[in-house]
């Protein structure tokens, strides 16, 4: 039924992930998104993709919930795959006729793929682990700042909860003018591409009313309830910056140092690691 | 002097510079604090109008409306006047704003700026209030209409108003919903709230202290039930009926019964037939 629907892709939950304040989960987002841009090699994406892991883990979200959003850009993937793969220049592994397989485009196809399919999967685990009011609040607190350049903060943020809450009335409202007009013998669901998108046009036209019938309402509605915009307005739920907050923040951190220095780390380390690997061979 | 006082109320809506229609024509009424007044009348009667213009939707063209001494015309105590009359409306649907029932009756005490702790609370004694509790962490959608209605009651509630004006609050339920709401209106009264509730079913507004018919942007009648449903003839004349219980009394006033005039309500019919 139409009213069941869950709205974006929250998945309930109590974890220490879902208990972070929305705000710096958001950061956090961003600052991975951007660590996957700087990863350099494979032991980079090691650490990313065992610092996901870990997250994932904790949040206790199943995995399956993360694959979901990977299916959307299945397509892209793949594209992005193929073409890094053909037409990356080196040395020839395979050749077909006129194309040719090189070392180095396989490599650099199957690590974009990567940084794709963690991209995804990393900004998924925001919305699974943060409800969509919590996001909004994020949101407006961390655009905050901007008010000062003209950045019409709690107004996005109000709009956003608006949004929310008025998808499963406006899909009600679509249910109920296609069952309307499919009782007066309107077809959806034969002929053409171009046919069917014309029959939409008895159901757009009503639904467009509607919502604006539905707005007017719910602006008298708010301001009968005193409602005058962002300026001194609380706020039910402070958001509130917690230890745990502050625990993950420093992880953030470090897992970012890790990323940007793990190549010199791994310089430093080398030639310890050779010795060990040669006195364990001498040993044997 | 009342919590709501208006005088002379004149308001028209105005289509263009010359073409306006007067949606109300001098109307005044004088409502006491606690009372419980039902305000009746055809569409088109005014009734909505006059709702909108006690909690400052609406100005008024001519005359004035006062609530707890606020003119409703004065901008500087405008959201004093919409904090002390909160008004509910008739779509459920349409006047919920949150995605989870206590971000919603969160909403007004938000606006008021009242700290976040003493928010918690009014939003927990207001969902109390209309037994909605247990509802607090679901969305609007999943709930029925009376369901949902109750919580637009419960957010006015928790702005603490003196007086709640129901705008047609059970026009769109079901009559299981209508007889939730009419429950929650009557312990709001009971509780020292002043209700104004407009509405088109005469058997809502035998649970008043007080009637208004209005007809025509003009108050056609005023006083106690009793006394304005024994004038069932000149009820009818204004195109509207008149409770069950008043028409059985009236027929079997015909046939010879003698019925005393104060009987309204159906429960006081039962009562008196099987005495």
């Amino acid at each position: 039924m139409i009213r069941d629907i869950t709205i974006g892709q929250y998945y309930p939950g109590e974890s220490w992930v879902h208990k972070l304040d929305p705000r710096l989960k958001i950061i956090v987002t961003l600052v991975f998104i951007v660590a996957l841009f700087l990863v350099k090699d494979f032991v980079g994406y090691i650490v990313a993709v065992a610092a996901l892991g870990i997250v994932i883990g904790v949040s206790k979200v199943p995995l399956r919930f993360m694959l979901r959003g990977l299916k959307a850009i299945f397509i892209i993937i793949i594209f992005t795959f193929v073409l890094n793969m053909f037409m990356t220049g080196g040395t020839e592994m395979i050749r077909l006729g006129p194309i040719a397989i090189t070392y180095e485009g396989l490599y650099r196809a199957f690590f974009m793929g990567l940084r794709l399919v963690l991209l995804i999967i990393g900004s998924s685990l925001l919305t699974l682990t943060t409800k969509p009011v919590k996001l909004t609040d994020g949101m407006e607190s961390l655009l905050g700042p901007f008010k000062a350049i003209g950045l019409p903060a709690h107004e996005l943020a109000m709009m956003m909860t608006i949004a929310l809450r008025f998808i499963p009335t406006l899909l009600e409202e679509t249910d109920k003018i296609m069952k309307a007009q499919m009782a007066r013998g309107a077809d959806f669901e034969s002929g053409s591409v171009f046919r069917r998108a014309k029959n939409m046009i008895p159901i757009l036209v009503p639904l467009f009313v509607s919502a604006f019938r539905i707005a007017q309402d719910l602006a008298m509605a708010m301001e009968a309830r005193c409602y005058r915009g962002g300026e001194g307005r609380t706020k039910l739920h402070e958001l509130k910056f917690k230890k745990r907050d502050l625990a993950a923040a420093l992880l953030t951190c470090l897992f970012l140092a890790l990323i940007i220095q793990e190549q010199n780390i791994m310089a430093a380390l080398m030639p310890t690691l050779a010795s060990l690997a040669s006195n364990l061979a001498g040993a044997l | 002097m009342g919590i709501i006082e208006i005088e002379d109320l004149v308001f028209e809506y105005k289509k263009d510079e010359e073409d306006s229609v007067r949606a109300i024509d001098g109307v005044s009424i004088d409502i006491e604090a606690g009372s419980f007044t039902a305000i009746i009348g055809r569409n088109g009667s005014g009734k909505s109008t006059l709702a909108k213009n006690i909690n400052a939707l609406l100005l008024p063209d001519g005359g004035a409306v006062y609530v707890d001494g606020f003119d409703t015309r004065d901008e500087e105590g405008l959201w004093e006047v919409r904090q002390r009359a909160g008004m509910v409306f008739q779509n459920p649907d349409n006047q919920l704003v949150a995605a989870i029932v206590e971000d919603d009756v969160a909403f007004g005490p938000e606006n008021l700026g009242i700290p976040s702790e003493s928010i918690d609370e009014r939003v927990r004694g207001a969902l109390m209030a209309v037994d909605m509790y247990e509802y607090r962490k679901k969305a609007p959608h999943m709930l029925s209409g009376g369901q949902k209605q109750r919580v637009a009651i419960a957010g006015v509630v928790a702005m603490r108003p003196k007086c709640i004006v129901f705008d047609e609050p059970t026009a769109m339920l079901d009559p299981h919903g209508r007889s939730e709401v009419m429950e929650i209106m009557k312990r709001l009264h009971a509780d020292g709230i002043t209700v104004v509730l407009i509405t088109h079913f005469m058997e809502e507004a035998a649970d008043a202290d007080r009637i208004i018919i209005m007809n025509e942007g003009r108050v056609e009648m005023d006083g106690p039930p009793a006394e304005v449903f024994r004038q069932a003839d000149r009820i009818r004349a204004l195109d509207l009926s008149v409770p069950i219980a008043v028409e059985l009394a009236e027929r079997l006033r015909r046939r010879g019964r003698d019925i005393p005039a104060g009987i309204i309500k159906m429960e006081e019919m039962v009562e008196y037939l099987c005495q």
